[in-house]
């Protein structure tokens, strides 16, 4: 290693090294940044001993002071559900339909509702509720299995034709087609009777035949003027909402094949008081139907006509 | 004090940008750095201790000093009568309600281009007075000068004039000087407390509040502005003065920039006072020497502790206290006064070449303050006229677009808005909303039934509120997609009303 010295042209000391006549000179870093420097080493020293930092094989280091992200997350819910605890006590020991539609608590549970619609429903249902083919509009005022608080909140515990649950919304209609119950033919008939309930057809030879037909096969079920019946879920057919389409090909398929709409039983995955919450956010899109306190069996008390 | 060289003539304006550029503090203490060695760029602080002086702008600076702190500390507590639904404080911004008042204008948050159009007015008033007074604002209205200018008296209450100021600024620490530091600085602490605790006032109904402060019940925002508040006055009027006008503030330089050789500024007239003299060497030689007898009181009265005679400069704050002080000694010397006046470059240079001054109003009239004018009241009159004409009652609509209309099970279709009646009056009115267009449609309200639905609902609004209805609009089977109003009456004598435009979406036709 060569000498340390002063260089010539601008009176700065050299490291001393010399590489064939090329030196290097020895401008330190500002003393500020070197002491900033080693602070952050430090201060990483003292990060790495507090705080979960070197990975292993199955999680980081554990620190001394136990923070991780997952236990401030689990805090802040904590916190969160602290916040929200007096409205779902109040909520839990309140019968939906005795919620007065005016109260703040119906209010909370509205907006609640609207949360959690947003996480389990929106699959199906679609986000602003409008619904799809095969998943009811739930904004309307056509219910198949009632439209009062009570029911919906009845209807969303137990589910729709879901097999393992003993109160489930229950029904099924034959696949007339499929079956051999009626023949092509027949089904065309029927198919211009149904239409022409809702004026989707002028009555015709066709629909006259097939009024007989449904006479025999359906009015057990859709009732004598097809108006539907809710105690069995069974849709009315004389309105202008059609769950699966109106169109002819679509009410020949409907009634060919039979349909099964399904819903989860969401007392099964949801605590009663979200489901309670989502009855009252379903009931408050503008199709709710007031609750009329007929019996204790919801099956029963709904009311015939909206 | 070494005097300047002579002025070159006509060439005034360069000089005073010269002059304004150079730093005051060095420019009285030249120093003749060695030519190898670089000058420093740190200019040590030295204390301004601003001389007692009484004159005409002395007196106008008292005045305006005057009003602006009694505006100030008192317009909270002046009491307005707005009947039982609004507050009865005249000025009162209500951040927590969303509501400004003053007088008897309340603002709601929609109309706060009111709010930004008097800031408009503001700003171009300050160029208004800078192109025609020059920085009038920053010598007598400014709360930096304002506040100073209190705490230079307290100053000047405790430890006396400029000279026993300086004296106790070089004595050694005792008892005497710690006793009166403290007993000042106890002064200065009140005079900021009260400034920081008024400026709260203004947030909330005064009365309650001060009672709240004092009981310590206030929300920690009030203890926290008062705490912030208080130091910084205690600190920028204290102790800071007249660094806050020469380093912190950036008006002075963006006031530099609109001057112009037709703005007045404060002005030695060197034409005149060249070369200086004590008053006995004039005698002894009468011809040789200028008016001004060097006495140094225009600097000693200097607030900014600066030398006009050097020119104008970012450190004069043009507070005309060194005009007072020449005129006096003038006068004492029987010599006329105004060797340091208000004066427009344009006015030095026909001056100094020997013509008569212009009258003051010629001077103030030149097109920049004549534009600058002009915008200023076109913007005050239309905000005038916007005041005048607008409405206390208002709807605002907004359609839901998921979905975006419905099928309802008779065939009619129906859409939803959430609509908003604002009763801007403070008093509760009745509200009619009805719906104009749209052929046989009707609406609900989500706390109504279906079977009541109308074209017209009415509401009663509460005084000074927004009311927001969840609508449900029906229209009977087979409507199409169309455009109408919801249109909002108030059903009192005035009968005021607003309607806005929206869409009624349907399905398209088969």
């Amino acid at each position: 290693m060569a000498e340390k010295r002063l260089d010539e042209a601008t009176n700065t000391e050299t490291v001393g090294h010399e590489w064939d006549g090329i030196e290097e000179l020895n401008t330190p870093l500002p003393r500020w940044w070197l002491w900033t420097f080693y602070a952050t080493i430090v201060f990483a020293v003292g990060y790495v001993v507090a705080y979960p930092a070197i990975p292993m094989v199955n999680k980081a280091t554990e620190g001394m002071i136990g923070w991780s992200s997952r236990g401030q997350l689990a805090k802040e819910m904590d916190a969160a559900s602290k916040q929200r605890s007096e409205v779902v006590a109040a909520l839990a020991k309140t019968p939906i339909e005795q919620l007065d539609p005016e109260s703040p608590l119906m209010r909370a549970a509205i907006s609640g509702g609207a949360a959690a619609f947003r996480v389990n429903c929106v699959q199906c249902h679609g986000s602003g509720a409008a619904g799809f083919k095969g998943y009811p509009n739930l904004n309307d005022d056509d219910w198949l299995w009632g439209g009062d608080i009570k029911a919906i909140e009845y209807t969303l515990v137990h589910g729709i034709r879901q097999p393992d649950a003993d109160e489930t919304r229950f029904s099924q209609m034959p696949a007339f087609g499929r079956d051999g119950i009626l023949s092509s033919a027949e089904i065309s008939d029927v198919t211009s009777f149904v239409r022409s309930l809702s004026d989707l057809e002028p009555a015709s030879a066709a629909s006259q035949r097939g009024a007989a037909l449904f006479e025999a096969n359906c009015a057990v079920c859709h009732g004598p003027q097809g108006k539907g019946m809710r105690e069995v879920g069974a849709p009315n057919l004389a309105d202008a909402i059609w769950l699966y389409g109106g169109s002819r090909e679509d009410v020949t398929a409907t009634i060919t094949n039979s349909r099964y709409g399904m819903m989860p039983a969401w007392g099964e995955r949801l605590d009663p008081v979200t489901v309670k919450m989502l009855a009252a956010y379903v009931h408050s899109l503008g199709g709710g139907e007031d609750f009329i306190d007929v019996a204790e069996d919801p099956k029963v008390e709904v009311d015939e006509a909206p | 004090m070494k005097p300047p060289d002579p002025l070159p003539e006509g060439d005034l304006l360069d000089r005073a940008l010269v002059a304004k550029d150079a730093n005051p503090a060095t420019a009285r203490k030249p120093s003749t750095p060695a030519p190898d060695v670089p000058p420093s760029l740190y200019e040590e602080h030295t204390t301004v201790h601003p001389k007692r002086i009484d004159g005409r702008f002395r007196r106008f600076k008292w005045l305006v000093m005057l009003v602006t702190l009694a505006i100030y500390y008192g317009t909270p507590w002046i009491r307005w009568d707005r009947g039982p639904y609004a507050p009865d404080q005249a000025v009162l911004i209500d951040l927590a309600n969303r509501r400004f008042y003053m007088f008897d204008i309340e603002i709601w948050p929609h109309e706060f281009y009111f709010v930004a159009g008097l800031l408009i007015m503001a700003g171009i008033g300050l160029f208004l007075v800078t192109s025609a007074v020059g920085r009038a604002w920053c010598g007598y209205a400014c709360p930096q000068t304002v506040w100073t200018d209190l705490f230079q008296h307290v100053d000047r209450f405790v430890d006396g004039d400029r000279n026993a100021r300086m004296r106790l600024d070089k004595a050694p620490w005792g008892a005497g000087k710690a006793a009166r530091r403290f007993w000042k600085w106890t002064i200065y602490l009140v005079i900021s407390f009260w400034t920081g605790g008024a400026w709260i006032m203004y947030f909330a109904d005064a009365p309650t509040l001060t009672r709240e402060f004092w009981a310590g019940d206030a929300a920690f925002v009030a203890y926290a502005t008062v705490a912030v508040l208080t130091a910084t006055t205690f600190w920028l009027g204290g102790f800071m003065r007249e660094q806050v006008c020469v380093y912190m503030c950036p008006w002075p330089r963006i006031q530099t920039a609109m001057l112009d050789e037709k703005s007045l500024i404060v002005t030695y007239k060197h034409w005149r006072g060249e070369p200086r003299g004590s008053l006995k060497k004039s005698q002894k030689n009468p011809d040789t020497f200028g008016d001004c007898v060097d006495c140094n009181q225009c600097v000693a009265v200097c607030p900014t502790g600066i030398d006009i005679r050097e020119g104008a400069q970012i450190g004069c704050i043009t507070c005309a206290l060194c005009i007072d002080a020449c005129d006096k000694v003038m006068k004492e010397v029987g010599r006329p006064r105004g060797l340091i006046d208000y004066a427009t470059l344009e006015d030095c240079e026909r001056e100094a070449a020997g013509h008569a001054p212009r009258p003051v109003i010629k001077t103030l009239m030149h097109p920049r303050t004549l534009i600058y004018f002009g915008v200023w009241s076109a913007i005050g009159v239309a905000l005038l006229f916007a005041l005048g004409s607008r409405e206390r009652t208002g709807i605002t609509v907004q359609p839901d677009r998921n979905p975006p209309y419905m099928l309802l099970s008779d065939g009619s279709v129906r859409n939803s808005y959430t609509v908003k009646l604002r009763n801007m009056q403070s008093r509760p009115r009745e509200m009619e909303l009805s719906i104009v267009g749209l052929p046989g449609a009707t609406m609900w309200t989500d706390d109504m039934n279906r079977d009541s639905a109308a074209r017209a609902i009415v509401r009663e609004v509460a005084a000074d509120v927004a009311l927001p209805l969840r609508v449900y609009v029906m229209a009977p089977r087979g409507s199409e997609e169309q455009d109408f109003s919801f249109k909002v009456t108030a059903l009192d004598a005035e009968g005021e009303t607003d309607s806005t435009e929206t869409a009624f979406n349907a399905p398209e036709a088969p």
